[in-house]
């Protein structure tokens, strides 16, 4: 019996199971529960000695962490999904469409939905960008649509990640710790699969070859290194595909092409899955104190040379004031009303919406424009006084960095404790695929759960932990 | 293949082979200075110097001790080639390319690695020595184990054994070397107990005490030891079964990519050398001569192979 104002997604207020967890409430009622204490413990056991790990910047005494994960599923009914996978499709391709419209005619500016300066003045934006034309017309490829949801019927899109989201790999990771713990579980539920998505990756960025390329498109992973807090997933995402797992040098321009430095000397690769951000990723066109990305490979991409995935100059629809117009732009490049719902957002960089903003503070979450991982965002209702007034100060001196949002009373999911289950917030971060032959969703996604009783921050960075997470298949 | 990935797979396994080879050597240490107490302080002098701590060592001790020498040798992070710190540049090689091992062969160097950290975490008391000597060996048997048993025989495979091997070959020579005078047929006092001391010094560093028993017999002769380390095709840790492999994997690499390198005529001029050489015109020529001179060879060869698979640039 829960009598909290959130809605639990597998218990309902007077205590029965709703339908999508019936049949796993009842295996889990038979379960010793010293039993699933040890397969708790194995399965960090299991991240451990696989090394799923991620590095958290700026504390050397924990260069590497496991990402604490649950073992209780969550679940999400096929008539659900159909409902969320039309709208997450739907705003997928007005993201792409937006991506093109901004880099060539700017429709939108001159229908007077978008001001210019939501362009002009973006960091994410680039010049450079202008009038190319990406191969396979695509400019995001992989795309992360973050969900939270309020009831029984009710989603939200929380933010778009069209830069480069990750976290696909602990989806992955967390479906194969529990097909090996669990397997009883799986023939009792029917549940989808997850593990085609690299194979379909791969094709998905093949299919993007550019015109330079001759027969098999090579495709190759760029990550930062080892270092770098997703090294794990990259490295990942490399072996699964069976494709090579680049830095910035191996690489050169060889002939007009970028090239990898093989043991048989430069190899040109075709495809280019960047986990690198655009800063980083041309020290000639960009940043030029960069040793992370490749001198000129943003001229042998704009010559057809080359596929970079994501795109370069995706991250404008990563932007926080650039969501609150998502709304708009889904339905003036679709034609359609928007089938997901934005959250309701302050843009502070209006005098009149930071005025309200400054007077409910204790009520908003508000959010840096460019900001990621959960930080350097405000919780009104959980701040204390002194943080509140820190961040007004902050929210004064440049207003137009920041958004804000109400409050939502993100749903529940039970975790497992030592005393039992008990409810946490989660989010859902289903992963999408995008290329010339359409649009592929992963039935699921990431779920992140806050294990801290009453948390609503469900980051990695923050605490959070991880869930795999079924859709289930039609009854 | 990435000449990154080359690289990160040959210093892998050189890296794996070192730490094995110098839990062997502090094995050898404990075992004399227990057996003959009176011999621990040049045998341990020579541990050092086999290990090329010794240097590094006497900056940071004053006095030689057991204690000493093992907490140096196996987790003193102030020593950059400690057990400890071969651990963790195995496991960073491994992280490297990790798309060109398998699972297995991943989680096997991950686990020893979490395994030797927990292990090594704190000073060795002396009662604990063997189960985390045996500790170390037996890690590296395991990444052995699942080299062998899931890794494709294609060149991925070639470069962690040329690791494995050149790694081995230089560790062998300079153990051979440290101790050249014993062998030496002029030494004085044949089959005197101080001689025995470090002959068996010798054969335990390589774990070849009980097959050199086998095919010589129970009398050490220098010359015997000498033959049976440099030329023995049948000793794994012998140079001559070292080059055998070495010339194998190289000529795998010839046939696979269709292309010679310099690094080929490399190892087939060492590789003759063994064929045509005697134990007898070893001796004749200096042994401290011919292993210097094997230890620089080899040393070549390494660096050659690093350009002609383009590991670094």
């Amino acid at each position: 019996m829960t009598d909290t104002p959130y809605f639990d997604e597998m218990t309902n207020p007077d205590g029965s199971i709703r339908d999508a967890y019936k049949a796993y409430e009842a295996w889990f009622s038979s379960q010793d529960p010293a039993h699933l204490r040890a397969k708790a413990r194995e399965a960090e056991d299991v991240f451990r000695r696989t090394g799923i790990t991620f590095n958290v910047y700026g504390d050397p005494d924990a260069a590497e962490r496991l990402i604490p994960f649950d073992i209780v599923p969550r679940i999400i009914a096929a008539r659900e999904w159909a409902r969320l996978s039309k709208g997450i499709e739907q705003r997928v391709r007005a993201l792409n469409a937006f991506l093109h419209d901004i880099h060539h005619r700017q429709e939108i500016v001159r229908a007077g939905l978008l001001p210019v300066e939501m362009l002009a003045k973006n960091d994410a934006y680039l010049s450079q960008m202008i009038g190319v034309e990406p191969p396979g017309g695509i400019y995001t490829h992989i795309v992360g649509i973050d969900l939270v949801r309020t009831g029984p019927e009710q989603f939200y899109v929380l933010e778009d990640n069209a830069r480069t989201p990750s976290g696909v790999s602990y989806m992955l990771e967390n479906r194969e710790t529990m097909l090996g713990m669990f397997p009883e579980l799986f023939q009792q539920n029917r549940v989808q699969r997850v593990s085609n998505y690299p194979a379909n990756l791969h094709s998905s960025l093949a299919a993007c070859a550019p015109p330079a390329a001759n027969g098999d498109p090579v495709v190759a992973v760029l990550t930062p290194g080892i270092h770098n807090s997703a090294y794990y997933e990259h490295s990942f995402l490399a072996d699964e595909m069976g494709v090579e797992l680049v830095e910035g040098h191996d690489l050169r321009v060889v002939d007009g092409r970028v090239a990898m430095r093989t043991t048989q000397g430069y190899r040109p690769i075709d495809v280019l899955y960047r986990r690198v951000d655009d800063d980083f990723l041309d020290p000639l066109n960009f940043r030029p104190d960069s040793y992370l990305g490749v001198p000129g490979i943003l001229d042998v991409y704009r010559a057809g040379g080359i596929t970079i995935a994501n795109a370069p100059g995706t991250g404008v629809a990563d932007d926080k004031a650039i969501y609150s117009y998502m709304p708009e732009i889904v339905e003036f490049y679709t034609g359609e009303k928007p089938l997901l719902e934005n959250v309701p957002t302050w843009r502070c960089s209006d005098p009149d919406s930071l005025a309200h903003v400054l007077d409910n503070l204790e009520e908003l979450v508000v959010k840096e424009v460019h900001g990621s991982g959960g930080y350097g965002m405000l919780i009104g209702p959980t701040a204390s006084k002194k943080d509140i007034r820190a961040f007004r100060k902050k929210l004064e001196s440049r207003p137009a960095n920041y958004i804000a949002q109400p409050t939502l009373a993100l749903s529940t999911c039970p975790i497992f404790q030592r005393t039992g289950l008990a409810p946490r917030h989660v989010d859902l971060r289903p992963f999408v695929l995008v290329s010339p032959d359409g649009i592929e969703i992963t039935p699921g996604g990431l779920t992140r759960v806050a294990l801290k009783k009453g948390s609503l921050v469900v980051n990695s960075s923050q605490g959070g932990g991880t869930k795999d997470t079924w859709v289930l298949g039609d009854d | 293949m990435l000449g990154k990935t080359a690289g990160g797979l040959t210093w892998l396994f050189r890296y794996m082979e070192r730490s094995e080879n110098l839990a062997r050597l502090v094995e050898t240490g404990h075992r004399i200075a227990l057996t003959r107490p009176d011999r621990a302080e040049s045998e341990w002098t020579s541990v050092l110097e086999t290990a090329w701590a010794r240097r590094g060592f006497e900056a940071h001790h004053d006095q030689i001790s057991a204690e000493a020498v093992t907490d140096w040798l196996l987790r003193d992070r102030n020593n950059p080639a400690c057990v400890l710190n071969c651990i963790e540049n195995a496991r960073m090689n491994a992280k490297l390319v990790r798309t060109g091992l398998t699972r297995e062969v991943w989680e096997a160097v991950n686990e020893c690695w979490m395994t030797l950290n927990e292990a090594l975490s704190r000073r060795v008391t002396p009662k604990d020595v063997p189960r985390v000597l045996g500790l170390i060996k037996q890690r590296s048997a395991f990444v052995r184990g699942s080299l062998h048993g899931t890794m494709l025989r294609d060149d991925a495979f070639d470069f962690t054994r040329l690791g494995t091997f050149v790694e081995r070959a230089d560790a062998t020579a300079r153990l051979l070397d440290v101790k050249y005078y014993v062998l030496l047929p002029t030494a004085a006092g044949v089959g005197s107990t101080l001689d025995n001391t470090q002959w068996e010094m010798i054969l335990r560093s390589v774990s070849a005490e009980a097959s050199f028993r086998f095919v010589h017999g129970r009398t050490r002769r220098a010359r015997d030891i000498a033959s049976f380390l440099i030329f023995d095709g049948r000793q794994p840790r012998s140079l001559a079964f070292c080059y055998n492999k070495i010339g194998g994997h190289l000529e795998h690499l010839y046939r696979d990519y269709g292309t010679r390198l310099p690094c080929h005529d490399m190892a087939d001029a060492i590789c003759r050398d063994f064929e045509r050489l005697t134990v007898d015109a070893v001796f004749e020529r200096g042994l401290h001569q011919f292993l210097q001179d094997f230890l620089r060879r080899n040393a070549e060869l390494g660096a050659q192979m690093e350009t002609d698979y383009r590991f670094a640039k």
